[in-house]
């Protein structure tokens, strides 16, 4: 199989207007098409900043100073159009509030407004809609004003409307903060089957046992630096991690505690590895 | 009598679709932990509490005063609620005045209120940064803003609707040390958090809410071991649990801190 690189990011420098120190400090690497890559990281090491820049957000909205380069499918996204950018590499936003438009009355509308651009036909708009909104457990909603939606809901909406405009790259910014564990662990799944289609994601989460199980491999950043960018079993069983204000998943705490690593010296980091390896010492 | 009473309690918002349909429990000292799934109810539930919405049917006390009765102003005196998005809730221009806006809000006088805001303040860590502009600030920095407003209240009832939303481990730890904190200045602490090991960790009690009812209510531990009616309710049992069933271990272990015990002991 043939691995295009989907997304190539060189030297990329940034800082907000009016700050004295940079979010992001001299960040290169490279992803493949189909990856779905955990971004993991303290408070402020940047994690936003960098989801921002990947969709153009930073600098084009932000503004501030920047440098080097971030290429999506063969876009440089910083020269082009943010609403350009948009329909090649979609955004989940942190905060799902600053995601709905506003000027919509139905979660139905609000999800077809983000198809409006493409350009598709009435019936693939319809199909696709259905489909999210049945995805995300929101079908029965798909009248009610978005904002009398309940916080959860609201975050389905916001993962809803970037997954219906089938992007080749979708960016999600802890989408699952608010959702009950169950919609967790679905979102999940969902944007693992996505990946395993070919879509290529890219999700910052503070879940670390979720980023442990689902992700190929994960960004460690701290103070606006690439510490790490490995799979997750290398970078969770890193003896410095919790330096970075990271927290190892619960499984692996319980195995260095008990002093258990698998043959090549990693920790486990799923409840499945972790299993299997005390089942056979109890 | 108990801080808190509920009976009865119905609420729509609107008419023939129940929200919450039919609740009855008090709620006491013990820290408590409210959790079900996206639309249960839970801010709903909180929001009646406040006084911020009405009963459709059935009443509440709190501290013995009838929700139905009394204003917002006047409850506010006795419980803060620290909302599930900051966005609604943070609405000056700098920090401190921010925070101070609430005690001032509910009759401490100057003195007093900038005292319990610095505290305040220095609990969620972001007392030297008084000047600043509360809307410059990442989501988890205005969390712990709209979290510090509260508490400089000093109300007896404390309410926090999902407050580890966006922190990293420090900051739930320091949300953790907030709430035992809280608890033994003899508070009443009611969380609705979706974070199930963060319950199992931090609190005493915990209410099940599932389609507008109560589906289970008791001892975290004992709450924690009806697995299948937690699903039913779109929740998982803790990580650390579900590793101990997975394993056949009789003894329902909550966190990492008792599995290790155990197993060291075993
Ligand atoms: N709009 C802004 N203006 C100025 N500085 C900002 C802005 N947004 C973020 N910053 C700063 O940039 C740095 C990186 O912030 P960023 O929000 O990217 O971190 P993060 O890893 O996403 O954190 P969190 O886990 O809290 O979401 C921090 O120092 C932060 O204070
Ligand atoms: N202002 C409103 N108008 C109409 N319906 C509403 C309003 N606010 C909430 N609802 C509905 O009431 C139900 C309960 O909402 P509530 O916000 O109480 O849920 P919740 O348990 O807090 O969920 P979450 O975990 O997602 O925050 C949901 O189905 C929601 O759509
Ligand atoms: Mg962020
Ligand atoms: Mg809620």
């Amino acid at each position: 199989m043939f691995f295009m690189k989907i997304i190539t990011v060189e030297h990329l420098k940034y800082k907000y207007p009016l700050s004295d120190k940079l979010a992001l400090d001299d960040i290169s690497f490279e992803i493949e098409q189909g990856e779905f890559i955990g971004i993991i990281g303290q408070n402020g090491a940047g994690k936003s900043t960098l989801c921002q820049a990947l969709v153009g957000l930073v600098p084009n909205f932000y503004k501030g100073s920047y440098g080097g380069t971030v290429l999506v499918n063969g876009i440089n996204v910083s020269k082009t159009e943010v609403s350009e950018v948009a329909s090649h590499v979609g955004l989940v936003f942190q905060n799902p509030f600053n995601q709905i438009t506003g000027s919509k009355l139905t979660v139905y509308e609000e999800v077809a407004f983000g198809l409006e651009n493409l350009g598709l036909p009435v019936e693939e708009m319809k199909r696709r809609i259905d489909n999210v909104l049945n995805l995300l457990g929101l079908y029965e909603f798909r009248d009610k004003n978005p904002f009398d939606l309940s916080g959860g809901q609201m975050q389905r909406l916001a993962i809803a409307g970037i997954i219906a405009m089938q992007p080749e790259v979708i960016v999600l910014d802890e989408p699952t903060s608010q959702l009950d564990p169950q919609g967790s662990e679905e979102v999940f799944r969902v944007v693992q089957r996505l990946s395993e289609q070919g879509m290529t994601i890219v999700m910052a989460e503070h879940k670390m046992e979720k980023i442990a199980a689902y992700s190929d491999r994960v960004m460690l950043l701290h103070d606006g630096k690439l510490i790490d960018f490995d799979i997750p079993k290398k970078v969770f069983s890193r003896e410095d991690i919790e330096e970075y204000g990271v927290i190892t998943p619960v499984y692996t705490r319980i195995c260095k505690n008990l002093d258990i690593k698998d043959e090549n010296g990693f920790y486990p980091i799923t409840i499945d590895e972790a299993h299997e390896r005390l089942e056979k010492i109890l | 009598m108990s801080e808190i009473e509920v009976r009865n309690l119905h609420f729509s918002y609107t008419k023939g679709q129940e929200v919450l349909a039919g609740i009855t429990l008090d709620l006491n000292l013990r820290p408590t932990a409210i959790i079900g799934q996206n639309g249960a109810g839970k801010t709903t539930f909180v929001k009646l509490l406040k006084g911020l919405l009405k009963p459709t049917e059935g009443d509440i006390f709190v501290k013995g005063y009838n929700t139905k009765e009394k204003s917002v102003a006047f409850l506010a005196r006795y419980m803060g609620l620290v909302f599930q998005n900051p966005n609604d809730q943070i609405f000056k221009s700098k920090l401190i005045d921010e925070v101070m806006f609430g005690p001032l809000n509910i009759g401490q006088d100057e003195k007093t209120a900038k005292r319990n805001s610095l505290e305040a303040l220095d609990l969620v860590g972001l007392r030297n940064r008084i000047n600043e502009n509360p809307y410059d600030l990442s989501l988890s920095d205005r969390k712990l803003v709209s979290i510090a407003s509260i508490l400089a209240m000093d109300t007896d009832i404390v309410v926090f609707d999902e407050p580890t939303i966006a922190q990293d481990y420090r900051g739930k730890e320091k949300i953790k040390d907030i709430i035992r904190y809280l608890k033994d200045k003899g508070k009443l602490v009611i969380t609705i958090i979706h974070d199930m090991d963060f319950v199992a960790e931090t609190f005493e009690r915990v209410i099940v809410f599932n389609r507008g009812k109560v589906l289970l209510d008791g001892d975290t531990r004992f709450v924690y071991s009806y697995r299948d009616k937690l699903r039913t309710a779109s929740l998982e049992q803790p990580y650390v649990m579900q590793l101990a069933q997975k394993l056949h271990i009789g003894t329902p272990l909550l966190t990492v801190d008792e599995f290790t015990d155990w197993f060291n002991k075993r």
